[in-house]
């Protein structure tokens, strides 16, 4: 396992600058001009000096190399000098956006926050809603829970959060008035009143966002759970004696984790994606919000990073669910 | 032949009932049979004659809805086993009676080593701590013939052949010391060679623990070289019902005489087909009105289209579910 996980790892080496280099050449192919948003008084010779000073005037080998070196080389080091007070990185140029002229992992590490706060939790809402339902409709297949819980899923696959979101701001903090329609970045948790006030915060967009994931993955476990309760092994258990609570939540349930782990472990990167339109909706300035801003003002450097440490995530991500597959059926052997 | 005057297990006037969305199936039709502490019984019969559900339907493993089981006595110590609670009746299930199915293939869980799929029967009828389960599971495992039981403990269940996971399965089903031993086909799945080393394991274990055993077989062969007493089922009935010997040389029932026909003889001249019995067998959709063998008996008579045969006594130990061994009809007959 140990020998496979490492070769897994060094495999994912090529497989991440082939992704780098394909958002590299898509980027730069796609329209769009960092001095778009500068003022028209501004002349067009001062423009391109502007472009010039960004780099924007060397070919792109030249720029895609650099960024190589500043994320693989650059950034790494900066981060060990902050740790631990050495000087690597002196003098050395980070990934600088286009838009805030300030070092796109420091905008990304501002952001990062809310959005694990809130699809984050989300993600954790909506795989411990999902979870249960999966079981108890498996279980009681066509019961009213199970019609009620196909129901639900149906909802949460068809209707869009720009949809649910703003119904759900029209209803709680519109009609009734119970909870605040935007999110306040800035509010800090000090102690048990402005904890409640975060959790109030965070409970539209974090029911928006989970219903979505309830919905896939309860969809998941109601059918990994139907195949095995079929399965010669769970009669063998009832004629072991064993009482149904033994029979589906360890024997059925372990058995029917396998595919659905997958899964989970698949949508885990998304989170770090963000929401990017329920982020808007409620005004979260996660990193949905980031990337959606440096795209429409053609921060390349921003878009890019982002993008490629979701890549980044994606691949690592297959490799943990490969990973947790073996852990969890023995059967699975990768040496 | 072991003492019948007190039988273990006592099956009276079964019946069970399946819920379709093309209509009721009788899958098991008025089933009486009753069995003796230490005896060996077979059940013979063709797929679909409702072996199988006979004795799922005893503890109550078959899925409800659809089964129902509608009618009868099941008496195991003093006990009627269709109506206890689900508690007491898992009591019985593993712990009093054990159960051995058709494919080992598919009948132990995957995800679980061996080791703890032997020991959560022990712990939970008997008690027993994590250690005593354990060195109990190594003994059973040494009992049933696995050599290196301690170290296969630890193994999952696709590090096992076929023939050494139905051990595995005998294991388990052992492993509370049952009274009775339902083994539903445990043969069915494996070559001819692992059959003959499970057959042999499981007299010699029997004989060892002075268990009562049913063998559900559509092997005749198997019946006779392990069984004391045999019924035969069809259309979700006993037909017949004897001694071992006494069925192979004195079948009662027309289907007992056609399924001993289509046994393939080694010695003699070589036939150029196999025997069958021509037909299908009926479809349960109704609580029988006739003879459920008639369309495919070459022996029958008019009356057998007008009633369902009782089991008539043919000698002591030995009845047969056809007007042929009815007196009666004999004389009115002839």
């Amino acid at each position: 396992m140990l020998t496979y996980t490492f070769r897994r790892l060094l495999l994912s080496i090529p497989t991440l600058l082939f992704i780098a280099f394909v958002i590299f050449m898509l980027l730069e192919l796609a329209p769009g001009d960092p001095m778009g948003q500068m003022p028209l008084t501004i002349p067009d010779e001062v423009k391109q000096r502007m472009r010039e000073a960004l780099g924007l005037g060397e070919p792109w080998y030249i720029r895609f190399g650099l960024w190589l070196y500043q994320f693989f080389v650059v950034e790494p080091q900066y981060w060990i000098d902050s740790a631990f007070g050495t000087n690597f990185a002196d003098g050395k140029q980070r990934i600088i956006s286009f838009q805030s002229r300030s070092p796109v992992f420091d905008t990304i590490a501002q952001r990062l926050p809310q959005t694990l706060w809130v699809v984050g939790m989300s993600y954790v809402v909506g795989v411990a809603i999902a979870l249960p339902i999966g079981i108890i409709s498996a279980y009681r297949q066509y019961s009213v829970f199970d019609q009620a819980g196909t129901f639900i899923s149906m909802i949460g696959f068809s209707v869009p959060p720009f949809f649910s979101g703003v119904l759900v701001i029209v209803i709680f903090s519109v009609q009734l008035g119970w909870l605040p329609s935007i999110y306040d970045t800035t509010h800090q948790v000090v102690d048990w009143e402005t904890f409640k006030f975060q959790l109030r915060q965070m409970i539209m967009p974090v029911m928006v966002l989970a219903l979505q994931t309830t919905a896939q993955v309860s969809r998941y476990m109601r059918a990994s759970m139907l195949d095995n309760l079929g399965q010669d092994y769970v009669r063998t258990a009832r004629a072991k004696g064993m009482s149904e609570s033994v029979v589906v939540l360890k024997h059925v349930v372990r058995n029917s984790m396998i595919p659905v782990v997958t899964v989970i472990a698949l949508g885990l990167p998304a989170i770090f994606g963000g929401a990017i339109i329920t982020e808007q909706i409620f005004k979260v300035n996660g990193l949905g919000q980031l990337l959606i801003l440096a795209l429409q003002g053609a921060d390349i450097p921003m878009v890019m990073t982002i993008t490629f440490l979701l890549a980044v995530l994606i691949v690592l991500m297959n490799l943990i669910a490969d990973v947790l597959y073996g852990v969890l059926d023995p059967r699975i052997r990768y040496d | 032949m072991p003492d019948r005057a007190q039988p273990i297990l006592d099956v009276q006037g079964l019946k069970t009932v399946f819920q379709t969305r093309g209509g009721e199936v009788h899958a098991v039709n008025n089933v009486s049979f009753d069995l003796a502490p230490g005896e060996l019984l077979g059940v013979v019969g063709e797929s679909g004659s409702g072996k199988s559900v006979t004795m799922m339907s005893l503890l109550g493993l078959l899925p409800s809805p659809p089964a129902d089981v509608r009618d009868g006595t099941v008496m195991f110590q003093g006990r009627d086993l269709l109506k206890l609670d689900l508690r007491e009746l898992r009591r019985v299930r593993g712990g009093e009676v054990g159960f051995v199915f058709q494919d080992p293939m598919t009948s132990l869980n995957p995800v679980f080593n061996v080791g703890m799929q032997i020991m959560e029967p022990l712990r939970k009828h008997m008690g027993m701590s994590k250690k005593a389960a354990a060195a109990r599971a190594q003994e059973l495992l040494e009992l049933v013939g696995i050599p290196d039981a301690k170290q296969r403990l630890l193994d999952y269940p696709h590090q096992f052949s076929g023939g050494m996971r139905q051990r595995v399965m005998i294991a388990i089903a052992l492993a509370c010391d049952p009274k009775v031993l339902i083994a539903d086909e445990p043969t069915t799945a494996l070559d001819v060679t692992i059959q003959a080393q499970i057959l042999e394991l499981m007299k010699d274990l029997r004989d060892k623990l002075g268990m009562a055993v049913i063998w559900i077989t559509h092997d005749l062969g198997v019946i006779a070289g392990i069984a004391d007493r045999v019924i035969v089922m069809y259309g979700g009935q006993v037909v017949e019902h004897a001694p071992v010997r006494e069925l192979f040389a004195n079948p009662a029932h027309p289907y007992t005489r056609a399924l001993l026909k289509t046994i393939p003889k080694i010695h003699g001249a070589r036939e150029k087909r196999l025997t069958i019995i021509e037909g299908q067998p009926p479809i349960l959709n109704a609580h029988p009105t006739a003879c459920p063998f008639l369309d495919r008996c070459d022996v029958a008579m008019p009356v057998c289209a007008r009633k369902n045969p009782q089991r008539f006594e043919v000698n002591a130990h030995h009845d047969a579910a056809c007007f042929h061994a009815d007196p009666l009809e004999v004389a009115h007959a002839g």
